[in-house]
């Protein structure tokens, strides 16, 4: 890994008052979150550090018209406050042409600033995009299926699946591909970078790469239901070896994960701890997108009877 | 069944905290019917208020009902950020199956069931004084679409007890919403409150245009309308084009629900992407159906206590339309994270962008308002400055969510819980405390208590930032919205901060109430006889305090666009009011019960539909249709003030004109223009 996408952007745009900006605000953002903070300002992927340097550019530019705006609002309120002798009483002042077009140009232009930033970077960052990475690897292919109410995530290529938990090797791209079971869930890791929604009977697609070694906080960024608060889950980004004997231990033990054991998985479930299965059916997820498998049955029966209150978490 | 799916175990006697928070609700509610009625004053409230068709008695009532609904918002508000404060490694207080109703209920209750009604309460109140007239177009439909509104209100409300609420969210997205994955009654509660309600707010959009447009006093120009009512006039038109969308919506997931369609379902080739589309297209032109309303509010408050007229005013109306335009333009943008692809996150992303233009001529221009003023900081121009201050960092992080990277990290985290209360409480809530505070004395004959009412202010500002500032800082950090449990320390500090927030906010809260019993308590001392407490510029202030029921005796001759400030000027140059008019008799609409008992049919259809009561059902819809048929065929449709009544009235007031004239006016004038060297 020599050198990270974020890095190569970095080269091609960006002048420097806006460098000075993010700087600016990445110290800024540091110190006020903490050093042991874990957030998106804290990124450890190519595709997180250039969300947070459009975020923090972003800011910047906006910061350069809204902090005066607030300063010059209460300059002119507490001037012109009626106690105030020395103020000038103007009531005649109610147009001027030449403030009107300053009034209009000074938005326009911030947002036309802003709009190339909007423009490019929703293309250049399209979740879809793979990832510009020099790794010799090729990207690692993982399915990710949200259940109620836990992530299901397969390795097709490894014949392995494993529940909230992602094993990912470090500095490799990582192409998802997400769905659904049953109601729409959004994937999404922080420190790594964009989340994307999952939703049934769809497919949709993400690229992330963790640059180093490190375990990251991931969840679900869509309420879901009852068990939506357990939804999260540790991503543990490895060096490669590692990650090859991961593989190999996770091929060897745990159950099965063929359409019997995903019935068991579809229940609706919380606060599952992490596990594997062997043996992961490399058709599950294709089923699951096209709708030839059922989607997840609903909650359990309410003690009110299933039709008035039912209770997801049983 | 006769009863449906309604039992004793709809009650839920496992869950203490609804019920008691209901049951005390439904008791004190209980104890002020007794003492309405004990106390002989049902006639009273029967005539003057429930039947009333006049549009500042409506206004009254849906101010009052939004600030009730506010209350049961902001508990739910408090038992989120309590919840969350405790749930740091452990359950909390609040089971999920109860902490997702909370705020879903939240939610809903603030937008539909507080925002709309303050907001709609104060165009009710002011726009047709301000343009001149003695009634909105359609008086009745008028009274019907606050009763309407008070049901979904009073159904949101029997959830508590019977049954619970929705916990698909404030807006249900299927298939969570679905049968499926929600078998209970809580959406089903949901999607009849606002079908009622929304049907009420339709007809409120429709009622308003057909005022602003048709209804006028004599020479009020488009042009020289107040910009209160160019934003009431926007806000309308949004409701109008808005509405209808919300309707079909959840009329589509109600046909899925009941009888087994397949629009949103996962099944039967339905599309959840279809609704998330379709109730964005409503969802985010409702926001500015709060704002432009709340920015005309800051535009009247602003003008009058800096002294001044509106700087750039055709600017302001053009800035407002843009809004009302563009603001149908930007949808998607709540849903970037759904994998559309560049070309479409970018257009939306930079038509929302695009958005941030008109608003920020509008800042500009309340600050070139401000310049050259003479500022009196009263509790209304508090509200507004605070809001001007705060609303352009709401803004800001609103342009940041609209930048598709960006949005990638922050969606739906507590950062964008943060910008969005950020534009609503800074907009929309202190745009109704502002408005309320300035047009009480109008409505009431008698100012509220400053010292309290600055109180309120001070807190409210203080709270929103303790609150917000940290739900800004734990969202950059990754934590999600609708948690009803986490385990990451990092984020346990921001939570207890804004679990501080909240508390301010509760003191606030005691302010306001204090502001309302100190106020009345002391209502003498705060008597406002003038009619025009603030000195103000447009047709409202020119009448009495509390206006006749026929608002004027004579409707005004309007010559510019500050009517009133017009009038006073001259009024003070020639030392004389303009001569006694020739008073005639006036007709006026009649009270009518329509609104109340067209009301009641729908409730009891409403609760039916929910739980499945089918001869119910029919019955509540047989009752409203012989209510508006009888309606339809009513004989005597208005009743004469007679001329002798319209002089009395109206000669009183000139008297009152006349003192002000005499003891107060010239030195005054002269005062104000001795310094600026302008002639007198």
């Amino acid at each position: 890994m020599e050198k990270s996408a974020a890095e190569a952007r970095d080269n091609t745009r960006g002048g420097g008052l806006l460098l000075a900006v993010r700087r600016v605000g990445v110290v800024l953002g540091a110190a006020t979150l903490g050093g042991c903070a874990r957030g998106v300002l804290q990124p450890k992927g190519p595709i997180g550090g250039a969300d947070a340097k459009i975020l923090l550019d972003a800011v910047g530019i906006m910061s350069a018209i809204v902090v005066p705006t607030i300063v010059a609002l209460v300059a002119i309120g507490f001037w012109f406050r009626a106690s105030n002798t020395r103020a000038r009483y103007q009531p005649s002042f109610v147009y001027s042409g030449r403030l009107e077009i300053i009034v209009w140009s000074i938005p326009i232009l911030v947002i036309m600033f802003l709009g190339g930033l909007t423009w490019i970077g929703a293309h250049e960052l399209d979740p879809y995009q793979p990832i510009a990475s020099s790794s010799k690897a090729p990207p690692l292919n993982v399915q990710v299926i949200s259940l109620d109410w836990k992530w299901l995530f397969i390795y097709p290529q490894q014949r392995i699946a494993s529940v909230n938990e992602l094993e990912i090797p470090a500095g490799t791209p990582v192409h998802f591909y997400l769905t659904s079971a049953s109601v729409m869930n959004q994937f999404f890791v922080p420190q790594l970078g964009s989340m994307i929604a999952t939703m049934n009977g769809m497919r949709t697609q993400l690229y992330l790469q963790a640059n180093h070694a490190g375990n990251y906080y991931g969840l679900s960024a869509q309420y879901s239901g009852d068990g939506f608060s357990g939804m999260h889950f540790v991503v543990h980004a490895v060096p490669s070896s590692d990650f090859q004997r991961w593989i190999t231990a996770a091929q060897q033990s745990g159950p099965v994960l063929d359409r019997n054991g995903y019935f068991d998985l579809l229940r609706p479930s919380c606060d599952v701890g992490p596990f594997t299965y062997r043996d992961a059916d490399p058709g599950l997820f294709d089923a699951v997108v096209d709708r030839s498998l059922p989607p997840g049955p609903g909650p359990f029966v309410g003690r009110a009877g299933p039709g008035v209150r039912p209770v997801g978490c049983g | 069944m006769w009863l449906g799916k309604l039992s004793l175990n709809a009650i839920p006697f496992d869950q203490p905290i609804p019920l008691v928070a209901g049951g005390v609700v439904f008791l004190v509610l209980l104890a002020v019917i007794a003492w309405i009625i004990i106390r002989g004053h049902l006639p009273y409230l029967w005539h003057e208020w429930i039947t009333s068709v006049d549009h500042k008695r409506i206004g009254v009532m849906y101010t009052i009902l939004g600030l009730v609904m506010l209350l049961r918002g902001f508990v739910d508000a408090i038992m989120m950020r309590s919840q969350q404060a405790l749930a740091f490694r452990a359950p909390g207080y609040l089971p999920p199956e109860h902490y997702d109703q909370v705020f879903s209920a939240h939610g809903t209750i603030m937008i539909f069931f507080a925002a709309m009604p303050l907001m709609i309460g104060l165009m009710n109140f002011a726009v047709p004084l301000q343009l001149g007239v003695r009634d909105v177009a359609f008086p009745t439909f008028n009274s019907t679409s606050f009763w309407l509104t008070a049901t979904g209100a009073l159904l949101v409300n029997i959830s508590l007890v019977i049954g619970e609420f929705s916990r698909a969210m404030w807006l249900p997205y299927p298939p969570l919403s679905e049968l499926r994955y929600s078998p209970g009654v809580g959406v089903d509660y949901y999607l009849w409150s606002l079908q009622i309600a929304g049907v009420g707010t339709l007809l409120t959009g429709i009622n308003f245009v057909t005022t602003i447009l048709k209804i006028r006093a004599p020479g009020m120009s488009y042009l020289r309308m107040p910009v209160f009512c160019w934003t009431a006039l926007a806000a309308n038109l949004l409701i109008i084009a808005a509405f209808p969308v919300l309707t079909a919506t959840l009329g589509m997931l109600l046909l899925d629900r009941y009888l087994g369609f397949h629009f949103f379902t996962n099944a039967g080739g339905g599309n959840m992407m279809m609704f998330v589309n379709l109730i964005w297209a409503w969802g985010h032109p409702e926001v500015y159906i709060l704002v432009l309303p709340a920015f005309g509010v800051f535009s009247e408050v602003i003008a009058t206590f800096s002294g001044k007229p509106l700087f750039g005013y055709r600017s302001m109306v053009a800035a407002t339309m843009a809004i009302c335009l563009i603001s149908f333009l930007v949808w998607l943008h709540h849903f970037f994270t759904m994998g559309a692809g560049g070309d479409v996150n970018g257009v939306f992303g930079i038509a929302t962008a695009i958005i941030a233009v008109p608003t920020g001529v509008k800042i500009f221009n309340w600050m070139f308002t401000m310049y050259g003023g003479r500022i009196r900081f009263t509790t209304p121009m508090l509200w507004a400055l605070g809001f001007t201050v705060t609303f352009v960092i709401g803004g800001m992080t609103g342009v940041l969510l609209s930048v598709p990277p960006a949005d990638f990290l922050v969606h739906n985290s507590l950062f964008l819980v943060a910008h969005f209360h950020n534009v609503i409480i800074a907009g929309v809530l202190f745009g109704a405390f502002a408005g309320i505070t300035y047009w009480f004395p109008k409505a009431f004959g008698f100012r509220l208590h400053e010292g309290w009412g600055k109180a309120a202010f001070w807190f409210s500002f203080a709270g929103f930032y303790v609150t917000f500032v940290p739900l800004y800082a734990v969202g950059l950090l990754g934590m999600t919205r609708r948690l009803q449990t986490y385990d990451v320390a990092a984020w346990r500090p921001w939570v207890l901060a804004a679990g501080v927030g909240i508390l301010v906010l509760c003191i606030a809260l005691a302010c306001q109430v204090m502001q309302f019993i100190v106020s009345i308590r002391q209502r003498e001392s705060l008597r406002d006889v003038t009619g025009d407490p603030w000195n103000g510029r447009s047709l409202e202030w020119s009448t009495a305090s509390p206006p006749p029921a026929f608002n004027y005796a004579v409707l005004p001759n309007v010559q510019g666009e500050e009517p009133y400030w017009e009038i006073k000027r001259r009024a003070i140059e020639t030392q004389q009011l303009v001569a006694e008019p020739d008073y005639k008799s006036i007709e006026m609409p009649r009270n009518s019960p329509t609104g109340f008992i067209t009301a009641f049919f729908c409730t009891i259809t409403g609760f039916a539909l929910i739980w499945h009561i089918w001869w119910l059902v029919g019955l509540g819809l047989f009752g409203a249709y012989v209510v508006f048929v009888w309606f339809a065929w009513r004989d005597r449709e208005e009743q004469i003030i007679p001329a002798d009544e319209v002089a009395r009235v109206d000669r009183a007031r000139r008297r009152v004109r006349e003192q002000w004239l005499a003891q107060n006016a010239r030195e005054q004038w002269l005062a104000a223009h001795a310094e600026t060297g302008e002639p007198a």
